[in-house]
């Protein structure tokens, strides 16, 4: 039926209550309906340039390079309207919601890039959102809560489990299944159960595609590496699709390293490599020889999520992708040096790949060129900077 | 015969429907949980559908929830969990045992290896929560290679084709859901599912049990009243589990009452 297959490999599936699977199977067939659908296209399209600001700058951070041999190139999903990635699916699937008849919206956001990026959507198409939040993220990230309160959405905080990303997705499916005759769940990531990362992918595919024409304008080749953060991997996975080809690009994918790989504390599950099942999807996961789910930790409540997409788990057992760890330290290390030399204050977790990108561009040896993307404005973790400051 | 088998055919006989009550295994610790299963058996429960405790419990509503995070924090493992369903069947062993649980506990066990363990434990059938029909093939061949009954869900939004693959693979019972939603008795169970029930017996399906929301003696008449075989019932018996054994035995006893 589905034109794309629900596996990337042993990963992906559709682990989910069978009440849910008729609502997978309608998103399904609306979503790959939409895409050779060219009034669907027209309006997206539209939407992207007018309203989200596409196509971002890709920008060379001359300042930032530690070594004269490297070049670093920052595609800057932080100026999207919204101030993340996020806003370039989130606008799809606003689209595929009134496509499919719903009025209402549910959501779930780590950081609340994600959580904005739906409130702002909702409330230009007329949708209802609700949009679960862990409690401890709404702490960390009150002005993204009260972002997305000015915007119409109802945000529930989730006291159950860690009180993260993890949880909120808990309750947004549990949400779903009551509602899902008239709510779209508004998936924020290239994860859960099929078709969402194929359709996560494919709306975020346009980062890499505008990166890749916007470096060949630039230097006249493609990069050496094109570099992201991962969480459940949708900027990266948007950066890296039109590059999955191009064997001669690497692709890099960061996670949260969190206190360090060896303390247990992080949200690496690549980097563990065990494969699981939680939220629709078989991957990598964090969780005890039991299979219970273990609580992931990163400073960036974007990064903070013990799974990861299953085509990153895919790409990352075949090894065209390679997965690398920043720590915590070594990311805020590398936000204060993007706001220094070239005056952009990045999220934290586009930090992490920066952070790698400066890591590897100081051990360089010969010429490289790094495309590094910026997946978001860094405005809502002021918190947790000046909170880092003043513990410090 | 199986023990479902066993006793769907003795309530036939004298024209009764199952009463099937769900506990969290484990909570709120190992020992006072043996006492609530024995509870149940004692007091008249047909069958008993218990939950292995899992960190990220999606199909339930908050009771159940609270009561796998009790059973969590406790310590109680699968392999804990299994113990206590051993020791029940060592006390009862013509009393159906049912096991609710998750993908990532049987994926994490090794799917052959966990329904063999649960088959050593005693256990009569499975109901894995977030594997639906099209996930289930390897689920359902390890449930069929170590003789444990695969049970799967019918939910209310189901299409005709969706029935018959559910009454084909289904043994032991059918789970039929009464409503759109999770566990809880948060929200009353659903519109009559008559439709649903007779397409399923059109398929030769095992026999249908209605699950969901169903906290009073009146639910249970009115699931048999419509056709089901029986109605299981989960967040109130924990409710009632909470409150005190007593109020657990007489839970079970009045709605076991109703379904006579």
């Amino acid at each position: 039926m589905s034109h794309f297959s629900p596996y990337f490999g042993e990963f992906g599936g559709t682990y989910v209550p069978e009440i849910l699977v008729p609502a997978l199977d309608q998103l399904t067939e609306a979503f790959e309906s939409a895409l050779v659908d060219p009034s669907f296209q027209e309006e997206l399209g539209k939407l992207l340039k007018h309203y989200a600001g596409r196509p971002t700058p890709l920008y060379e951070a001359t300042h930032l390079s530690p070594n004269p041999l490297v070049r670093i190139f920052l595609k800057r999903e932080d100026l999207v309207h919204g101030g993340a990635h996020k806003t370039n699916q989130v606008l799809a699937q606003g689209l595929l919601t009134q496509r499919m008849g719903k009025k209402e919206i549910i959501a779930e956001t780590g950081a609340g890039q994600h959580g904005v990026a739906t409130a702002m959507v909702a409330a230009m198409l007329g949708l209802k959102a609700r949009i679960y939040m862990g409690a401890k993220d709404c702490e960390r990230q009150q002005p993204n809560v009260y972002r997305m309160k000015l915007m119409g959405a109802e945000v529930i905080p989730v006291h159950s489990g860690s009180g993260t990303l993890k949880d909120a997705v808990n309750e947004a499916l549990r949400d779903w299944a009551a509602n899902y005759d008239s709510a779209h769940y508004l998936l924020g990531t290239a994860a859960g159960p099929h078709p969402f990362p194929h359709l996560v992918r494919e709306f975020q595919r346009i980062i890499g595609k505008e990166a890749k024409a916007q470096m060949l304008e630039a230097i006249g080749r493609l990069p050496d590496a094109a570099i992201a953060c991962v969480g459940g991997g949708s900027n990266a996975i948007g950066l890296f699709a039109d590059f999955i080809e191009e064997k001669g690009v690497e692709l890099i994918g960061v996670e949260p390293g969190g206190e360090g790989l060896d303390t247990g504390k992080h949200g690496a599950p690549i980097h563990l490599a065990r494969v699981g099942i939680l939220h629709g999807m078989k991957s990598y996961l964090m969780q005890d020889g039991e299979g219970q789910v273990e609580e992931s930790h990163s400073i960036s409540a974007g990064l903070d999520y013990p799974a990861v997409g299953p085509q990153h788990a895919y790409l990352a057992q075949t090894g065209r992708a390679q997965y690398v760890a920043i720590t915590d330290d070594e990311a805020i290390e590398g936000f204060k040096a993007l706001c220094r030399s070239e005056g952009i204050i990045p999220a934290i977790e586009s930090s992490h790949a920066l952070a790698y990108a400066l890591k590897r561009a100081k051990a360089a040896t010969k010429e490289e060129v790094l495309l590094v993307n910026l997946s978001g404005r860094g405005d809502k973790d002021l918190n947790t900077i000046m909170n880092l400051e003043a513990a410090q | 015969m199986s023990l479902y088998d066993a006793m769907f055919e003795r309530l036939r006989a004298d024209k009764e429907g199952a009463f099937i009550p769900f506990l969290t295994l484990g909570d709120p610790d190992l020992e006072t949980s043996f006492e609530h299963l024995c509870i149940m058996a004692e007091n008249g429960a047909d069958a008993l559908e218990l939950g292995m405790p899992f960190s990220d419990p999606v199909a339930d509503g908050p009771t159940i929830q609270a009561a796998t995070l009790r059973a969590l924090g406790a310590g109680t493992t699968p392999k804990k969990a299994l113990g206590l369903i051993r020791r029940l069947k060592d006390k009862y062993p013509e009393l159906p045992v049912g096991l609710l649980t998750y993908a990532n506990l049987v994926f994490a066990a090794g799917i052959e290896q966990f329904y063999q363990d649960a088959k050593a434990a005693g256990v009569d059938s499975v109901l894995v929560a977030d594997v639906p029909l099209k996930e289930s093939a390897p689920f359902v061949a390890a449930a069929k290679a170590a003789s444990v009954a695969p049970v799967m869900i019918a939910p209310p939004n189901a299409t005709d084709a969706t029935l018959k693959a559910v009454a084909e693979l289904s043994e032991g019972y059918v789970y039929l859901v009464s409503r759109a939603g999770v566990t809880g008795t948060e929200t009353a169970a659903g519109k009559p599912l008559g439709h649903i029930i007779e397409t399923l017996k059109g398929y030769n399906s095992a026999p249908v049990v209605l699950g969901f929301g169903i906290s009073e003696p009146s639910q249970v008449k009115a699931a048999l009243a419509s056709g089901c075989d029986g109605a299981i019932s989960g967040s109130a018996t924990v409710k009632a589990a909470e409150r005190s054994p007593h109020a657990l035995a007489r839970f079970v006893e009045g709605m076991k009452a109703a379904s006579r």
